[in-house]
């Protein structure tokens, strides 16, 4: 397969960027995104040209480090993976492709299509945890927890804290991010003791931070590599009411 | 006859501080012996750790908890991202709660004969001690387990055992725990406990009067150096399965840290110990850059087989019962599909190799669901592995629910690492390593779902107890200046060498020498070993090297974020590591878990151990670039159990 790709460059987080255009022959369909642009920059690279900088880790679709815009969606086009699991065989032959960084003001370009993505890290610094000390634990089956709530609580807490919905949303909004932690805990009884504080310090910290509100389009749902539900969302705002 | 010179100092070399008495009561005795240091003084004590794994990340929390200066390190942009995310299946306890007779015994002698004699009996009794400890915190930091209609937890089985003992979160089980132990770490950044330093990649070991008192690190977005100081440093870096280069790990993991630690003195404890593992995608590309695992988990409900006849091209649907070898059910009655990882890479080895593998490549067998299917109902099966089966088809294309899927070894987890004592230290005062980093606790193979349960172990509940044993000396040392000789000469010498790297200016990428490297250890050092190729597998990797250090391009400096730059430095490393491996694979002139010599099996094809010569961890030190390195032999003693032929039939 033979692929035209306009990719974002942007040498720093200070410097103008642009799309540069490249040709890339002889791309196999079994390939993922992500190979192609690996054969791309030993391309770059044996001419001595500077690489296209792109975070990728476990490229399995778990850990959460990759993701791009691609054709102008999060993860690209096919619903429900990350861009590590886009396999080519989802393109036409000698298509166009446009690779852009995530775009939301609290993401700022790094280099090419690395965002810095550490505000994510701060909101779950601020509140997403239960305060149990090593040791400290009871028995763990001394409190049973319903099966269908434990069930709920596994559906929100697979977010793997990506950034797509964040990089999805007109508003840049982190709703769908910070509402997946509180939904984990506030269905849960270990969660609950500090549920009130915890969606409080989460929900300031988002704010500070320069994500914008929800407007429920639900653009973040669409695009969720792992389907977290705008159920959370809803959730996430009842469990803020309900703290006052 | 160049590997002679060892024998001398094996003995005194080895402090393994294995507490006296029974092995029941080792753990709880060293506990109440253990020297304290009062609330006051930890907090004018520094600890690096090194790596946000399940151990890192435990440590790290725990050790803010008790009161203790942290910095804590990951080359990732955010600490949850470390591949202990990717564990699939699960994590064992010995909890018990199925009334099978599971017990802390039986999960300590299950590990010990899974590691096939390897392992040292008193860290592994305490790995299964500490198992319950680990279930119960997790619980508590609101890991969401799998539960029962009751609302209690509900286990699985697993590879290798006959008790249901693991744990888990649907095929997600590393990323919930990994998740828990990010809230925890979490929780102590908040409380200014413990510093993240994120995006860094810790390129050397500082030794200040032989003991490690910090790091040099490279900052990967400015590429600045960076020098930390502290009074211990702990490795947590995991494991090395990428010398492979595809393997099931995050293709950024690697060896470098802990390969600069053995250079700084650091002995490191059986290289060629690598587990295959058995069910994962079969390469489908030349530019594949990573392989994908499926849970063994899946060995539950799925039947392994290839075609009783070689060569048969007809689709899997196709091929009636009767012409179905079920090979793993045949070799091994009585453990069937269930049987540990290396015996189960071996035997699909052994198949395709005799011409029976499927697919295109022929280097597949079957993992067929449809029995499960029919017996327990599709639901159940979706319920059970509902993810795995829609990563598979998106990888793919394949629905295992109507074809079966297609599998095959790849490079895994390495139970070899750094040379640790009972206490988790290597043999550098106030350097530690601790999870997948160190040895100390599967042998010559690990059983499944017991990795998460060690990481955890080890970085909750161990290290936090055994470091202040250390540390209680070194409180009257003030905070470790940085400014001292060896700080600068550390730093000097990791700059020297970025320079160098850049200053090659040949033709092809790291990645190209990776995957080059890769090849020769997959062939030679893989699965199934033998002196001749060990031999070759050697010179090659040493014409590798040469041909590295002559051709290699790196575009860029390294004053800047240089991706290219930082593979260089990791493939660099491998090419010495690589050398060190295959000479400890040379060295063990016997087959073990999952070291395999052909020269050394049974008339069945069986591996056959050699306890009599062998049944020492073999723990190497460095002697100078380009010079064979020294074998020291930690000789293991079993008390509790007596070592005997590993039989699944």
């Amino acid at each position: 397969m033979h692929f035209t790709l306009k990719i974002w460059r942007q040498k720093n987080s200070l410097a103008r960027g642009s799309f540069e255009t490249y040709n890339l022959d002889d791309v196999s369909p079994e390939m993922s995104f992500l190979e192609m642009l690996d054969a791309l920059n030993k391309k770059l690279v044996e001419e001595d040209k500077d690489p296209v900088a792109f975070d990728s880790d476990c490229r399995e679709g778990i850990c959460g480090s990759c993701g791009m815009y691609i054709n102008g969606h999060p993860h690209g086009p096919v619903p429900a993976i990350t861009t590590c699991h886009l396999s080519m065989r989802y393109f036409r032959d000698s298509e166009t492709i446009w690779v852009e960084p995530w775009r939301a003001k609290p993401f700022p370009v790094i280099k090419d299509l690395i965002v810095d993505r550490s505000a994510l890290d701060k909101i779950q610094i601020a509140g997403g945890f239960v305060s149990v000390n090593t040791g400290a634990a009871p028995e763990a089956n001394s409190l049973p927890v319903n099966k269908e709530k434990a069930d709920e609580a596994f559906d929100s807490s697979i977010c793997i804290g990506c950034g797509a919905c964040v990089a999805a949303c007109k508003n840049a909004s982190a709703m769908l991010f910070v509402s997946a932690k509180v939904s984990q805990f506030a269905l849960l009884p270990q969660g609950r003791v500090e549920a009130r504080q915890r969606v409080r310090a989460m929900i300031e910290k988002m704010d500070e931070l320069g994500f914008g509100n929800c407007s429920n389009s639900g653009a973040c749902e669409a695009e969720c590599p792992k389907q977290i539900k705008l159920v959370s969302i809803a959730r996430l705002k009842r469990e803020y009411y309900k703290s006052y | 006859m160049a590997f002679q010179i060892d024998n001398l100092t094996t003995m005194e070399a080895f402090n393994t501080k294995i507490p006296d008495g029974p092995l029941f009561q080792k753990w709880t005795k060293y506990k109440s012996s253990v020297r304290l240091i009062n609330p006051a003084n930890r907090k004018k004590i520094e600890i690096i750790v090194v790596g946000t794994g399940l151990s890192g990340a435990s440590a790290a929390s725990a050790l803010g908890e008790l009161g203790y200066r942290v910095k804590s390190f990951c080359y990732q942009d955010s600490p949850r991202r470390a591949h202990s995310v990717a564990a699939q299946g699960g994590i064992n306890a010995a909890k018990n709660y199925r009334n099978d007779g599971d017990s802390v015994f039986r999960l300590f002698y299950d590990m010990i004969k899974g590691g096939d004699f390897r392992a040292r009996e008193a860290n592994v009794y305490r790995a299964a001690e500490v198992s319950n400890q680990v279930i119960d915190h997790f619980t508590a930091l609101g890991v969401p387990f799998a539960r029962d209609y009751g609302g209690t937890l509900d286990t699985r089985s697993f590879g290798g055992v006959q008790v249901s003992r693991t744990f888990y979160s649907k095929g997600q089980t590393g990323q919930q725990c990994l998740l828990g132990a990010y809230s925890s770490l979490n929780r102590q950044i908040s409380r200014g406990n413990v510093i993240m330093y994120p995006r860094r990649e810790v390129l050397d070991l500082v030794l200040v009067e032989g003991k490690a008192r910090g790091v040099i690190a490279r900052n990967l977005i400015t590429g600045e150096t960076e020098r930390h100081g502290a009074h211990a440093v702990v490795l947590a870096t995991g494991g090395y399965g990428t010398i492979y280069y595809l393997s099931t790990l995050a293709i950024n993991s690697n060896a470098s840290a802990a390969w600069k630690a053995y250079k700084k003195g650091a002995f490191f404890a059986n290289p060629s110990f690598i587990q295959i593992h058995p069910t994962s995608i079969p390469q489908l590309n030349k530019f594949q850059s990573k392989l994908t695992l499926m849970s063994e988990s899946l060995r539950n409900d799925g039947r392994i087989w290839v075609p009783a006849k070689k060569g048969d091209k007809r689709l899997a649907n196709d091929i009636p019962e009767e012409e179905r070898d079920y090979y793993l059910e045949r070799r091994y009655p009585a453990f069937g599909n269930l049987v540990p990882r290396d015996v189960a890479s071996r035997a699909a080895k052994e198949r395709c190799d005799a011409g029976y593998g499927v697919g295109d490549t022929g280097l597949a067998v079957y993992l067929d669901f449809r029995d499960a299917i029919k017996a327990r109902g599709i639901k159940t099966i979706q319920d059970r592995y509902g993810n795995l089966f829609d990563m598979y088809k998106t990888i793919t294309g394949i629905n295992p629910c109507e074809e079966p899927m297609r599998i095959y070894p790849a490079g895994h987890y390495t139970m070899g690492g750094l040379w640790v004592d009972y206490e988790l230290m290597t043999n550098i005062p106030g350097l530690y390593a601790i999870g997948e980093a160190n040895f100390s606790d599967h042998g010559a193979n690990r059983l499944g779902a017991s990795s998460l349960m060690q990481a955890a172990g080890d970085g909750y509940f161990i290290l936090p107890i055994t470091i202040g044993n250390y540390l209680v000396d070194e409180i009257k040392e003030l905070l470790i200046s940085t400014d001292s000789k060896e700080f600068a000469d550390a730093e000097k010498e990791v700059i020297g060498r970025l320079e160098k790297l850049l200053m090659i200016k040949g033709k092809q990428t790291a990645s190209s020498f990776h995957k080059r490297l890769g090849e020769i250890m997959w062939n030679y050092c893989g699965m199934i070993r033998n002196k001749k190729g060990l031999e070759k597998g050697l010179s090659l990797v040493r014409d590798l090297k040469d041909e590295f250090w002559k051709d290699l391009n790196v575009p860029g400096t390294y004053k800047e974020l240089n991706m290219e730059l930082e593979k260089a430095g990791r493939v660099a490393d491998y090419l010495d590591f690589a050398q060190l491996l295959i000479t400890d694979a040379l060295r063990r002139n016997e087959s073990c878990g999952a070291h395999f010599r052909e020269e050394y099996q049974t008339s069945e094809g069986e591996a056959l151990r050699n306890d009599e010569e062998y049944a020492y961890v073999a723990a190497w030190e460095y002697a100078g670039e380009d010079k064979e390195p020294v074998l020291h032999r930690e000789y293991l003693k079993y008390e509790e159990v007596e070592p005997k032929v590993r039989s699944y039939k």
